[in-house]
């Protein structure tokens, strides 16, 4: 079943873009609450070993200080499975910046002073925090995230590599990274019992949050286990959501930092706003990355084996194995495949999602050693890779439910003027500049998460209500949504008023993998139809019909993946050495679009954040202390204005009739993909310099 | 932050009094690098003496130069129409220094008197010769892209991160100082200190002493000049290394140069090594680039920032084969 076409497809301005520019919409951490209390930090400043003493004296002698809360005080949690998650329950230190304790204060600045007055002892152990790929101790995760495989073999390699007549056999790492959303993580947390906006009754702890979180309901069913409380017992709020790139797809500590403070003051507020420097050990992060690519092909570029092979790190408190190589398994046709992952588990804060885990840092790797393939058999890229094109996944041997790579490719290379890339690297110049043109393919999957459940209401005087607990992380959602039920309802885009972001709706799942559109959208198609199924074209007053989202059949018989092909043309001082971008261009095939003006600034969000990876962004660990030196904008380089230039993103207009109802495959992540690759590409193109080691700096291009 | 007292100053003279008289006291004027540094728990001072409402906000026409009041915002002193004409090294440099909104509020002598940067001083978890002296030097052996390749010491390879400055210093600017003692002038080149073994000290001046105008001199060539800054991104980052050139030719030779480089050193680096190689020589690439080497023989990087030599050189030559070009 489809929906009608109709507000679907438009580019209907964001619903609440007036609450935002207005300053109106009230965000975790503006939430007006009564008699608050503002907690600060404080954090391990030893990467490995025990808390001995704790002297909060001084600080609790700070004008305002109403608390000290350290392992001592802390309450105990119920469930401290989730190592990350079990917050001043012991005086170990796991990492250099864990939570060690936390002050209370009636202010902001008297907690911060507080805070820094409090003298802890440690009785330090050596710590590891050193990624390399010949170290020791290096194992193989049960799984990688997504629940894949950490490793697979088909056909063989190594005779394969050995038979070719082209190879490439090269090293790429990438850095840490880290998502740096614009608003930081942010909790209030309240403690009460029975009233006003929780549930339970009188004398029955609750706990209310207002957080910036990518999924209210996984921060409410994950407080709830971690503090011993029935789930209906914990609110979480959160409508509004200043970015998350993952960070906010799971609680972090931060959000049992300030449950756990806010029980020193029943009934006052309690505000915690991680600071920018706190982010980077808070929040995850993206694993540094070591991979080895091996291609091998015929003289005329058609792949016969396909390995990349991926050494990273994850703590030493919680694993978490980012799935670097399984984009490799499916992308092109090769008989012989091999992809595997080890891991690291080192003295470092935990690592988490990042805008397309997996495939980000995986198709630089696997996009450059590409670029290098048809280097070195005389191909064009854009050629080469459509030599390579599988029939079917060669992972899973199913049919594709839509894979069009090749049209973006073809697309591309015609918009943005292909032709004029010199065949030979280094050739091409303006004034003193080296100018080169690159391109890479992207790819992501399209994923659906289960769990999810829409509810329609209607008021009696034509307006629908639409309910369910998703998140709007600056991504589109709140209008993405109502677009979907206007349609589905088929009543004008005005009638319809969508709730979201808030624990007491219907369950959503997590604003995450691509699949918010997809997951919600498919639940409230269904609850619409259900409702109109019901009640017909006039609804009685209070007429109200909910569904869970519909199971997929089609997502077990096709593979089902997104693809694009990116270029990016790059200018490289030949005095200096410094690099910039011009333009970039993506062409995405994502299925249907369900809005054109929200679906654009994902594309381009996601190309240049894919920029800002390729020239600025790495977190330096400092391996005698085992912090992150660069933890501030200064010094930790995103992409400035003047970096982004001419960035556009176009798509194939289609519709994937196996995704769902709408047709639609996610793209909130895709466009981060191969961005990195294609600017890389362009470098050489540009100056004959292949950097295999992101991020591609100055001082790599000087002669 | 630690909890301090604000005082709006009335004139230059009860400013120098009200900080001369407390040891914790500092100035303010834009605040874009002190509540940085007060925030970050690196500054703690209990007395704020507000100096950005002075009357000394006023650019001045001297003999053939000009008096930058030491409260000028950065944004308008790089607008101003003399500024554009007469140094054009300056209006550059200021503009290719922080963002819009920090130029918007920083000061001429605020810009001058910010600290030295290094990621290690800006965190108090590290030990730090210029925050706590003594303690050690953590860049040393760590993160150093940023840092210096050229009169350095055990103690501290920490840069002078102002682009205002470099250019200032090839312009041989005067900076006035009101003291406890009375007003003196200072050329820029005896402003800034070396680390040495005092780290902690980045300039001359005591405690109590208040900039109070910059003085640029007359200097006809600086209309022929420019800045050029390398940076790991287009906009808002500090330089990796920066270059101030004045470029005055007769015919093909050099009759006069002027040369300061920033992100080497813990202050501006005046150049006079390559001057002097190039006074009177040729204006050619070949000249340029010796000059550059006779400069950098002296360098002395550290692990981590050798590119640093091959860039600084690099961009030295640019920067004088543009102006040689445009003079011809």
């Amino acid at each position: 079943m489809t929906v009608r076409r109709g507000a679907v497809g438009a580019p209907a301005p964001r619903v609440e873009g007036l609450a935002k520019v207005t300053g109106s919409a009230a965000y975790a951490y503006d939430r007006p609450v009564a008699d608050p209390v503002y907690a600060c930090p404080v954090q391990a400043t030893i990467a490995r070993g025990r808390v001995v003493a704790i002297d909060g004296g001084a600080a609790a002698g700070v004008e305002g200080v109403l608390a000290v809360v350290t392992h001592r005080e802390a309450a105990r949690l119920a469930d401290t499975a989730d190592a990350e998650l079990a917050v001043l329950q012991s005086d170990a230190v796991a990492f250099r910046g864990q939570f060690v304790g936390v002050v209370l204060a009636e202010t902001p600045e008297a907690a911060r002073q507080a805070a820094g007055l409090v003298r802890v002892e440690y009785d330090e152990e050596p710590h590891d925090t050193e990624l390399r790929a010949d170290r020791a101790g290096l194992y193989t995760p049960e799984q990688v995230n997504g629940g894949f495989a950490p490793d697979t073999d088909e056909g063989d390699v190594d005779a394969a590599m050995e038979a070719a007549a082209v190879t490439v056999d090269r090293i790429y790492t990438t850095p840490m990274l880290f998502n740096n959303p614009m608003e930081p993580h942010t909790s209030v947390a309240v403690w009460g019992d029975g009233g006003d906006e929780g549930g339970g009754g009188p004398g029955e702890a609750r706990l209310t949050l207002y957080d910036s979180t990518q999924g209210a309901h996984v921060v409410r069913s994950t407080l709830a286990r971690v503090f011993g409380l029935p789930p209906e017992r914990v609110r979480v709020i959160s409508p509004y959501v200043g970015g998350g790139f993952g960070s906010k797809g799971m609680p972090h500590a931060h959000n049992v930092l300030a449950g756990l403070a806010a029980m020193a003051v029943p009934g006052r507020p309690v505000k915690l706003a991680l600071t920018r420097q706190q982010m980077f050990s808070l929040a995850g992060h993206r694993t540094p990355t070591i991979q080895r690519v091996r291609l091998g092909a015929g003289a005329d570029g058609r792949l016969t084996a396909v390995a990349h092979e991926v050494v990273e790190h994850t703590s030493a408190l919680k694993e978490f194995a980012e799935q670097t190589a399984v984009g490799a398994r499916m992308m092109y046709a090769a008989p012989n495949r091999r992809t595997a992952h080890r891991l690291a588990a080192l003295d470092v804060p935990v690592p988490s999602w990042m805008r397309a885990p997996g495939e980000a840092p995986g198709f630089f790797g696997l996009e450059v050693a590409m670029d290098e393939l048809a280097q070195a058999c005389g191909l064009d890229p854009v050629e080469l890779r459509a030599r390579n094109e599988p029939e079917v996944d060669p992972e899973s041997g199913r049919p594709w439910s839509g894979r069009h790579l090749v049209r973006c490719l073809r697309e591309g290379a015609a918009r943005f003027g292909w032709e004029e890339r010199a065949a030979v690297p280094g050739t091409r110049r303006a004034g003193r500049e080296l100018v080169g043109l690159g391109v890479a393919a992207s790819t992501y999957p399209y994923y659906r998460f289960p769990g999810s459940r829409a509810v329609v209401g209607y008021d009696g005087s034509g307006r629908y209500t639409v309910r369910i607990g998703a998140a709007d992380i600056g991504t589109g959602a709140w209008t993405v949504l109502t677009q979907i039920a206007a349609d589905a309802l088929e009543c004008p885009l005005g009638a319809v008023r969508v709730e979201i972001g808030d624990s007491e709706l219907p369950p959503a799942t997590v604003a995450g993998g691509s699949s918010g559109t997809a997951s919600w959208g498919s639940a409230i198609v269904a609850a619409c139809h259900a409702f109109r199924g019901a009640y017909g074209t006039e609804p009685p007053p209070g007429a109200e019909a909910g569904a869970d989202m519909p199971r997929d059949p089609d997502a077990e018989r096709f593979a089902m993946h997104s693809f694009g092909a990116q270029f990016a043309e790059v200018r490289v001082d030949a005095d200096t050495g410094e690099i910039r971008v011009p333009r970039m261009l993506g062409v995405f095939s994502a299925g249907r679009i369900v809005n054109p003006r929200t679906a654009r600034s994902q594309f381009i969000g996601g190309m240049t954040m894919g920029l800002s990876m390729a020239l600025h962004e790495r977190g330096v660990l400092d391996h005698r202390t085992g912090h992150v030196v660069n933890h501030d904008f200064a010094e930790y380089h995103i992409a400035t204005h003047a970096d982004v230039v001419d960035v556009d993103a176009v798509w194939l207009e289609e519709e994937d009739a196996h995704a769902g109802p709408l047709g639609a495959r996610g793209i909130g992540e895709i466009g981060i993909v191969g961005a990195p690759a294609a600017i890389a590409n362009a470098v050489h193109n540009a100056t004959g310099v292949r950097v295999r080691d992101l991020p591609i700096t100055p001082d790599l291009l000087l002669r | 932050m630690t909890p301090f007292e604000y005082l709006r100053a009335g004139d230059p003279g009860e400013a120098v009094a009200a900080v001369a008289g407390r040891p914790g006291a500092a100035f303010l004027g834009g605040g874009t690098n002190l509540v940085d540094h007060m925030k970050l728990g690196v500054a703690g001072p209990d007395l704020l003496v507000d100096v950005s409402r002075l009357p000394l906000d006023r650019v001045e026409e001297t003999a053939g130069g000009l008096r930058v009041g030491a409260a000028v915002r950065n944004s308008d002193l790089a607008a101003h129409p003399l500024v554009r004409e007469r140094y054009p090294v300056l209006a550059r440099a200021l503009l290719s220094g922080a963002s819009g909104q920090l130029r918007n509020v920083a000061t001429t002598a605020g810009n001058l008197l910010q600290r030295t940067r290094c990621p290690y001083f800006q965190d108090v978890t590290t030990p730090c010769n210029k925050r706590v002296p003594g303690s050690g030097c953590s860049a040393i052996g760590g993160y150093t892209r940023y840092h210096a390749i050229l009169g350095a010491s055990e103690h501290c390879v920490a840069t002078h991160p102002s682009d205002m400055a470099v250019a200032m210093a090839a312009l041989d600017a005067v900076v006035v100082v009101l003291g406890p003692g009375g007003e003196r002038r200072l050329p820029i080149g005896e402003l800034y200190r070396l680390p040495g073994d005092a780290p902690q000290r980045d300039t001359v001046l005591e405690h109590g002493d208040l900039i109070t105008a910059v003085e640029l001199p007359h200097l006809p060539a600086a209309r022929r000049s420019a800045y050029r800054k390398v940076r790991d991104r287009a906009s808002f980052s500090f330089a990796l290394v920066s270059v101030a050139a004045v470029l005055d030719l007769d015919g093909d030779a050099v009759r006069d140069v002027r040369l300061a480089l920033g992100g080497v050193a813990h202050k501006p680096w005046r150049a006079a090594r390559a001057e002097e190689a190039l006074r009177g020589g040729p204006a050619t690439e070949d000249a340029f680039r010796r000059a550059a080497d006779a400069e950098l023989a002296g360098a002395r990087p550290l692990p981590g920032n050798e590119f640093k030599v091959a860039m600084t050189r690099g961009v030295v030559v640019a920067a004088l084969r543009d102006l040689a070009e445009e003079g011809r």
